[in-house]
C-alpha cells in the first residue's frame, strides 16, 4: 500500500511549491488557532470573582486573541486554496497519463478488456483517488501540527499530565487500525459486487432494445436484483464497521478529556504535589487543548479510510500505466512515398497460439491491382488487415511495402499510406464536417461536401436537422449505411495510396454501392487497393481474386480463370443462382 | 428529490431511531461540560477530592454510554441508507426497462447506465451521512444553546448573535458552489465521453495516425475538470475558516462579556469555562455540518437527474391478451405512416400490406429508405403516426406487450451478444429451452456445425460483446437466438449480411424446411435472398413503390428492376433454375 502511495505523491512532485506552501500556511494557521486558548486561560484567570475582574488585563488578552483568530483564518483558507490546487492537478496529470497510455497500448490489451472496465478506470477510480488525496492533504497536515502543537503547549502548561495524555493516546490508534482491518475485508467485497453490478447494467441496459425484444426484462431484473441485494448486505456491514472509527476516537478522547479534568483538579485542588502548579485557568486551557488534542486523530483515521479506497483505485490506475506499450518507433525510416507494390512471403500469424490461423502465406500485388478477398466467415480476412497496418504483429515471414519491410518504417508512415474503411463504422461525437474531415483536417468545407456528394451521402446530411454541421454519435440514430457513407466519404477525402475495404458496404444497398464503387474506381485509378467483401458483384471486376479458407490460399486468380478451375471459388460463385 | 423520499418507507424504524440514539449520544457529550463545571466550582472550591474522583467516573461512564449509542447509530444508518438504495435501484432499474424505444432515445443507454449506478450511489450516501451528522449538528447547536441559556440568559445572547451569521455564510456559499458543480460534473461527463469513444474507434485513431490529436483534446478536457474543481474549491474553501473565525470571536465576546457577569456576581468562573467549552463544542459541530453541506449539494444533483428518468412515461401496454391465432392475416398494415419523435420528415408513407401464415415477406430497398423502420413497428416499439398496424387481426397497440413480443423473434441488425455461455444467450427467448430445442435452432441458422465443433459445446463462454466470436457466427448465434421456441413470427432484418453466399442459401433452405409455418419478414440487400418470397415490398424514400411476387416486380418496377440488374449483371438471362 505504500509502495502505491509514493508512487501517487511522485506524481505530485512538480506542484511540490503548493506541498511547501501547504505546510507554511497550515503552521501558521494551526499554531495561531492553538495559542487561543493559552490566551482564553489567562482571560478566564482575570476573573475571578464578584469585583475581582482584571478589565485592563482582560481588554488587552481580547485584542489580542481577535487578531489571532483573524489572521489564523487567513492561513486556513490559504492552505485549503492550496490543498485544493495540489490534489486536483496532480489527478489531472495521472488521468492525463492513463488515457495517454491507451493511446499507446497495443491493440491487444483493448480487444481484451471490456471499454466500459476500462472508462471505469479513467473516469470513477480516478475521483476515488481524487476525494482521498484533498482529504489527505487537507487534513493530515493541519492534523499532524495540530497533534504535534497542542501536545507543546500542554506540556508547556503542566508536563506530568501532558504524558499521561501521551500514554492514553496509542489507545485511539489501536482501535482505528483494528476496525480498518475488520473493514478491509468488506470494502474489497463491496468493490467486487459494485463491479459486477456496473457490469450487468451496462451490459442490459446498454442493449435495452434487445432486452425489450426478447422479453427478458423481468429475467434481467431478476438476475439485477441478486446482484443488488448481495451489494446492500455487504455494503451495510463495510459501511457499519467503518463508521465505528469515529465513536471510538471520541470515547478515547472521553477518556483523556476525563483524565485530564481528574489529574487537573487534584493538581489545583493541592492533594497530590506529584502533579505540580495548577490553576482554574490552566486548567480550562488544558481542558480545551485535549479537545483540540483528539480532533485530529478523528480526522486522520478518516483519512486512512480514504486513502485505503484511493489506494485500492490507484492500484488498478497503475496496473493500466504498467502496460507495454507499442515500441516508440521514431528511429525508425518514414516511408516517403508509396508506389503500390505489396508482397507477404512466408507469412505466419495466430491470435493465440492453440488457434492456428495464418500459414505460410505468400502473395505479390502489383501497383494499380485490385485484390479482393473472398472466403467463409474466420478464415482470416480480417486478419490480414489487422497485419497490413500492423495492428498485429506477425510471428514470422515478411510483408514488403514499396519495397520496404513495413517492421522498417515507422507505424505512422505506414498507416498515412492506406485509406481503410472497416466493418464495423465509427461516428464518433461531433458534427458532420468533423466526422469527414477526422484524416483530412486542413479540408475546405467545399472538399467535404465534394467528397459527401462523390458517396451519396450529401442527400441525406441535407435533410438532417442541422445539415452538415449537425451533431452526431454512434448511437444518434443514423442507420448502419448512412454511418457506412460517412466513413467512406472520411477515405474519400483523405485520397490515400492505398485503399482497404473491409465489408465496409454491407450494410449499404446495391444500388447506392454501385455508384460508390463507380467514384471508387475513379480513385482507384492506378491505386493498389485490397476488398474484402461477400458481394460477389464487386470481385467480379478485380484483377487478383484471393480464396481463404482456414488461414490459407487455397485459390489465386481472376473471375474467369477461377470459374473455369470449377473449384471452391466456383461453388461460392454458383450458390448465387440455386434457389 | 421528494419523490425519492418513499424508499424510505420500509426503514422509518431505523430512520427514527438512528437519529434518536444519536441524539442520546449528543445529550450526554453536552453534559460533560456541565459535570466538568461541577468538578471546578464544587470539587477545586470545596476542596473535595472523592468529589473530584466520583465525576471523574461519571464523565467516563458518560462517555462509555455515549459510545454504545453512537454504535447503535451507525448501524441503523448504514442498514437504512443501504436498504434504501437497494429499493431504490431497484425500481430504477424496473422502470428503466418499462421505457418506451422513444424515452430511450431521449436520455442514451449511456446516460442510463450513468443515472442506475452512480447517481444512486451518491443519493445513498447523502442518506447516511444524513443520519448520521446531520441530526446532531443542529441539535448540538440547539442543545448547547439551551445549556448555555440556562446557565446565563444574558450572556447566551452571543450564541444568538453567531449561530445566524454562520448560516447565512453556509447559505450563501451553498448558492454559488451549486450550479458550479453542475458544470464540473459535465466536464467529467465529456472526459467519460472521449475516453469510450476513443476506445471504440481505436483501429481508425490508429488508422489515421490521430493519436496525438486525441490526446490533446483530452487534456483539454481534463484541464477544464481542473479548472472547475479548483475555482469551486476556492469558494468552499472559505466556510469552515470563516465559520472558524466567528465562533472564536464569539468566544472572545463571551469572555469578555463574561468577565463583566462574573465582576456583578452573576457568574462563576466554572460557569465561563462551561461557556467557553460549548462554544468550542458548537464550533466543532457547525464545521461538520459545514462539509455535509457538500455531500448533500451533490446528493440533490444526483436525485435530481434519478428523477428526470422516474418522470419518463412508460411504455404504453394494450390490454388484449387473448390471440386467435386461426386468423390467416397474420400481418397487416392499413394506411401505415410514420415519422420519429422531432423529425421533419415522415419515415414511412402510406403503407398497406397483408401477410398471410406462413409466408415469407421480404423488404428491399436502398439505404435510409424506411426497411427497419417498417419493421420495428409489427412488435410495436414504436407506434405508427397514422393507419393501423394489426397482427393475427389485432391493433397491436391493443395487445399486450409481453403477449405480442413474445410471438416474434427478432434479429436486430447488429448482432449482440452477452456474456455468458451460449446455452444462456440461447434461452433468451425461452427460458426453460431445452438443449433440443436449442440444436434444433443452432442446425436452421447453420450455427450447430461450429457450436459443436468447439470444445465446450453450448457451454462456450462468449465474452462481452462477443469479441471471441467472427463476425458470421455472431450473426448465425444471432439468428438462431431468436428462433428458439417456435415464434409464429420471425424478423429478420438485413441479418445475413456477413454470411456468404454458400451459408446464406443453406439458411434459406432451412428456414422454409423446419419453420414452414413460420410467417418470416426478411429485410435484406440482396434480391436472391428474397426471390423465392411470397411477397415482396419494394422500398423507396419511405414509400413503398412496388408490391408483388419477383417475377411481378420484374415485369412492372423500376426501382426493383434496376436493383436486381445490377445484382445480376449481365448473366440475368441464365439465372431462372
Amino acid at each position: 500500500m505504500l509502495k502505491t502511495l509514493k508512487r501517487v505523491f511522485s506524481y505530485a512532485a512538480p506542484y511540490l511549491r503548493y506541498f511547501v506552501l501547504t505546510i507554511v500556511f497550515a503552521a501558521l494557521g494551526v499554531s495561531l488557532s492553538l495559542a487561543v486558548p493559552v490566551f482564553i486561560g489567562e482571560a478566564v484567570d482575570c476573573c475571578i470573582g464578584k469585583g475581582n475582574v482584571d478589565f485592563h488585563k482582560l481588554g488587552r488578552i481580547i485584542v489580542l486573541l481577535a487578531s489571532m483568530v483573524v489572521a489564523s483564518t487567513f492561513f486556513q483558507w490559504l492552505m485549503s486554496l492550496c490543498t485544493n490546487k495540489l490534489s486536483f492537478l496532480t489527478i489531472r496529470d495521472l488521468r492525463s497519463d492513463i488515457f495517454c497510455k491507451l493511446e499507446r497500448v497495443p491493440l491487444r490489451y483493448i480487444d481484451g478488456h471490456t471499454k466500459g472496465e476500462l472508462t471505469s478506470r479513467v473516469i470513477n477510480d480516478i475521483e476515488i483517488i481524487s476525494d482521498g488525496l484533498l482529504q489527505g492533504f487537507t487534513q493530515f497536515f493541519s492534523g499532524i501540527i495540530t497533534i504535534i502543537g497542542t501536545l507543546i503547549f500542554m506540556m508547556a502548561i503542566n508536563f506530568r499530565i501532558a504524558i499521561v495524555v501521551v500514554i492514553l493516546t496509542p489507545l485511539s490508534f489501536i482501535a482505528a487500525s483494528r476496525i480498518t482491518k475488520a473493514s478491509h475485508d468488506s470494502y474489497m467485497k463491496q468493490s467486487k459486487l459494485r463491479g459486477d453490478m456496473v457490469g450487468l447494467a451496462e451490459e442490459m441496459a446498454g442493449n435495452q432494445k434487445i432486452v425489450k425484444a426478447f422479453v427478458y426484462d423481468k429475467r434481467a431484473e431478476a438476475r439485477f436484483d441478486e446482484i443488488n441485494k448481495a451489494y446492500g448486505k455487504i455494503g451495510v456491514k463495510a459501511t457499519f464497521f467503518s463508521s465505528m472509527t469515529n465513536p471510538t476516537t471520541r470515547f478515547v478522547n472521553g477518556l483523556i478529556y476525563a483524565a485530564v479534568g481528574l489529574l487537573g483538579a487534584l493538581g489545583v485542588v493541592g492533594k497530590f504535589p506529584i502533579i505540580g502548579v495548577m490553576t482554574v485557568g490552566k486548567l480550562s486551557s488544558f481542558l480545551a487543548y485535549s479537545n483540540q488534542y483528539t480532533k485530529p486523530f478523528n480526522e486522520i483515521s478518516g483519512v486512512f479510510a480514504e486513502l485505503q479506497n484511493a489506494v485500492a483505485s490507484a492500484e488498478r490506475v497503475f496496473a493500466v500505466l504498467d502496460e507495454n506499450e507499442v515500441p516508440d518507433d521514431s528511429d525508425k525510416e518514414v516511408l516517403e512515398s508509396c508506389d503500390g507494390t505489396l508482397s507477404f512471403s512466408d507469412v505466419f500469424f495466430s491470435y493465440s497460439p492453440d488457434t492456428k490461423l495464418i500459414e505460410n502465406f505468400s502473395l505479390d500485388v502489383k501497383s494499380g491491382q485490385r485484390v479482393a478477398i473472398v472466403g467463409p466467415t474466420g478464415c482470416g480476412k480480417s486478419t490480414i488487415i489487422n497485419l497490413l497496418l500492423r495492428f498485429y504483429d506477425i510471428d514470422s515471414g515478411k510483408i514488403v511495402l514499396s519495397g520496404k519491410e513495413i517492421n522498417s518504417v515507422t507505424r505512422d508512415s505506414l498507416r498515412s499510406c492506406f485509406g481503410m474503411v472497416l466493418q464495423e463504422t465509427w461516428v464518433f461525437t461531433g458534427t458532420v464536417v468533423e466526422n469527414i474531415a477526422y484524416g483530412a483536417p486542413d479540408a475546405t468545407r467545399e472538399q467535404i461536401i465534394e467528397a459527401a456528394k462523390s458517396v451519396y451521402a450529401h442527400g441525406f446530411i441535407k435533410r438532417l436537422p442541422n445539415g452538415y454541421d449537425t451533431v452526431i454519435s454512434e448511437d444518434c440514430g443514423l442507420s448502419q449505411g448512412q454511418k457506412q457513407l460517412i466513413c467512406i466519404a472520411r477515405i474519400m477525402l483523405m485520397d490515400p495510396p492505398m485503399l482497404i475495404l473491409d465489408e465496409a458496404t454491407s450494410s449499404i444497398d446495391l444500388r447506392t454501392e454501385l455508384r460508390i464503387q463507380r467514384a471508387f474506381v475513379k480513385l482507384m485509378e492506378g491505386r493498389t487497393s485490397f476488398v474484402i467483401a461477400h458481394r460477389l458483384s464487386t470481385i467480379k471486376n478485380s484483377d487478383i481474386i484471393l480464396v481463404m479458407k482456414h488461414g490459407n490460399i487455397i485459390e489465386q486468380g481472376d473471375h474467369e480463370q477461377l470459374l473455369a478451375k470449377g473449384g471452391f471459388y466456383a461453388e461460392l460463385y454458383n450458390s448465387q443462382f440455386a434457389s | 428529490m421528494k419523490n425519492l423520499l418513499k424508499y424510505l418507507r420500509n426503514y422509518k424504524k431505523e430512520l427514527l431511531l438512528g437519529p434518536f440514539f444519536k441524539l442520546l449520544e449528543a445529550v450526554f457529550e453536552l453534559i460533560v461540560p456541565v459535570v466538568m463545571a461541577r468538578i471546578i466550582d464544587n470539587g477545586i472550591g470545596n476542596n473535595d477530592t472523592s468529589y473530584i474522583i466520583k465525576m471523574s467516573g461519571l464523565i467516563v461512564l458518560l462517555g462509555a454510554s455515549g459510545l454504545c449509542f453512537a454504535l447503535t447509530c451507525q448501524y441503523f444508518a448504514a442498514k437504512c441508507a443501504y436498504g434504501f438504495g437497494t429499493e431504490l435501484r431497484a425500481d430504477l432499474y424496473r422502470h428503466i426497462n418499462s421505457l418506451s424505444y422513444e424515452s430511450i432515445d431521449k436520455i442514451g443507454t449511456s446516460s442510463l447506465v450513468n443515472r442506475l449506478t452512480n447517481d444512486t450511489n451518491t443519493v445513498q450516501n447523502g442518506v447516511n451521512m444524513f443520519i448520521r451528522l446531520a441530526v446532531r449538528a443542529p441539535f448540538f447547536v440547539i442543545g448547547a444553546a439551551v445549556m448555555a441559556v440556562t446557565i446565563d440568559l444574558k450572556l447566551s445572547l452571543v450564541f444568538f448573535v453567531v449561530a445566524p451569521l454562520i448560516s447565512l455564510v453556509i447559505f450563501f456559499i451553498m448558492k454559488k458552489t451549486v450550479p458550479m458543480y453542475k458544470k464540473t460534473q459535465q466536464c467529467l461527463d465529456r472526459a467519460s465521453l472521449l475516453t469510450r469513444e476513443n476506445l471504440e474507434g481505436a483501429r481508425v485513431i490508429r488508422a489515421f495516425s490521430r493519436q496525438n490529436e486525441e490526446i490533446d483534446e483530452f487534456k483539454e478536457a481534463v484541464d477544464d475538470i481542473s479548472d472547475n474543481s479548483i475555482a469551486v474549491g476556492k469558494i468552499s474553501a472559505i466556510l469552515n475558516p470563516v465559520a472558524f473565525m466567528v465562533m472564536n470571536l464569539g468566544i472572545v465576546a463571551v469572555i469578555w462579556f463574561g468577565g463583566k457577569r462574573i465582576d456583578v456576581g452573576r457568574l462563576t468562573q466554572g460557569e465561563l469555562t462551561a461557556f467557553t467549552n460549548y462554544m468550542t463544542q458548537i464550533l466543532l459541530a457547525l464545521v461538520v455540518l459545514a462539509n455535509l453541506i457538500v455531500i448533500f449539494t451533490k446528493a440533490f444533483a444526483s436525485a435530481n437527474r434519478i428523477s428526470e428518468v422516474f418522470a419518463l412515461l412508460p411504455e404504453e401496454n394494450g390490454t388484449i391478451s387473448e390471440i386467435d391465432e386461426k386468423k390467416a392475416d397474420i400481418i397487416e398494415f392499413n394506411s401505415v405512416s410514420f415519422s420519429y419523435a422531432g423529425a421533419g420528415d415522415y419515415s414511412l408513407r402510406n403503407i398497406s400490406f397483408s401477410v398471410k401464415k406462413g409466408q415469407m415477406l421480404g423488404i428491399i430497398g436502398g439505404t435510409g429508405c424506411g426497411k427497419s423502420t417498417l419493421a420495428s413497428l409489427i412488435p410495436c416499439f414504436y407506434k405508427a403516426t397514422e393507419g393501423t398496424v394489426s397482427v393475427f387481426g389485432v391493433d397491436v397497440n391493443d395487445i399486450e406487450n409481453v403477449q405480442l413480443r413474445s410471438r416474434i423473434g427478432i434479429v436486430p441488425q447488429k448482432a449482440a451478444l452477452f456474456s455468458g455461455t451460449i446455452r444462456e444467450n440461447m434461452r433468451w427467448r425461452k427460458s426453460d429451452a431445452s438443449d433440443a430445442e436449442i440444436i434444433s435452432a443452432l442446425k436452421t441458422a447453420q450455427a450447430w456445425e461450429f457450436v459443436s465443433n468447439s470444445p465446450d459445446g453450448l457451454d462456450t463462454v462468449i465474452s462481452q460483446g462477443g469479441k471471441n466470436l467472427s463476425g458470421g457466427q455472431k450473426q448465425r448465434i444471432s439468428i438462431a437466438r431468436a428462433l428458439v421456441g417456435d415464434p409464429d413470427i420471425v424478423i429478420l432484418d438485413d441479418s445475413t449480411s456477413a454470411l456468404d453466399y454458400k451459408t446464406d442459401l443453406a439458411f434459406r433452405h432451412a428456414l422454409s424446411e423446419d419453420l414452414p409455418d413460420t410467417t418470416i419478414v426478411m429485410i435484406s440487400q440482396r434480391t436472391t435472398s428474397l426471390k423465392n418470397a411470397d411477397k415482396i415490398i419494394v422500398m423507396d424514400e419511405g414509400e413503398a413503390v412496388g408490391i408483388g411476387t419477383h417475377e411481378e416486380l420484374i415485369e412492372s418496377c423500376d426501382v426493383y428492376n434496376e436493383i436486381y440488374r445490377s445484382q445480376m449483371n449481365e448473366k440475368e438471362g441464365s439465372t431462372n433454375a
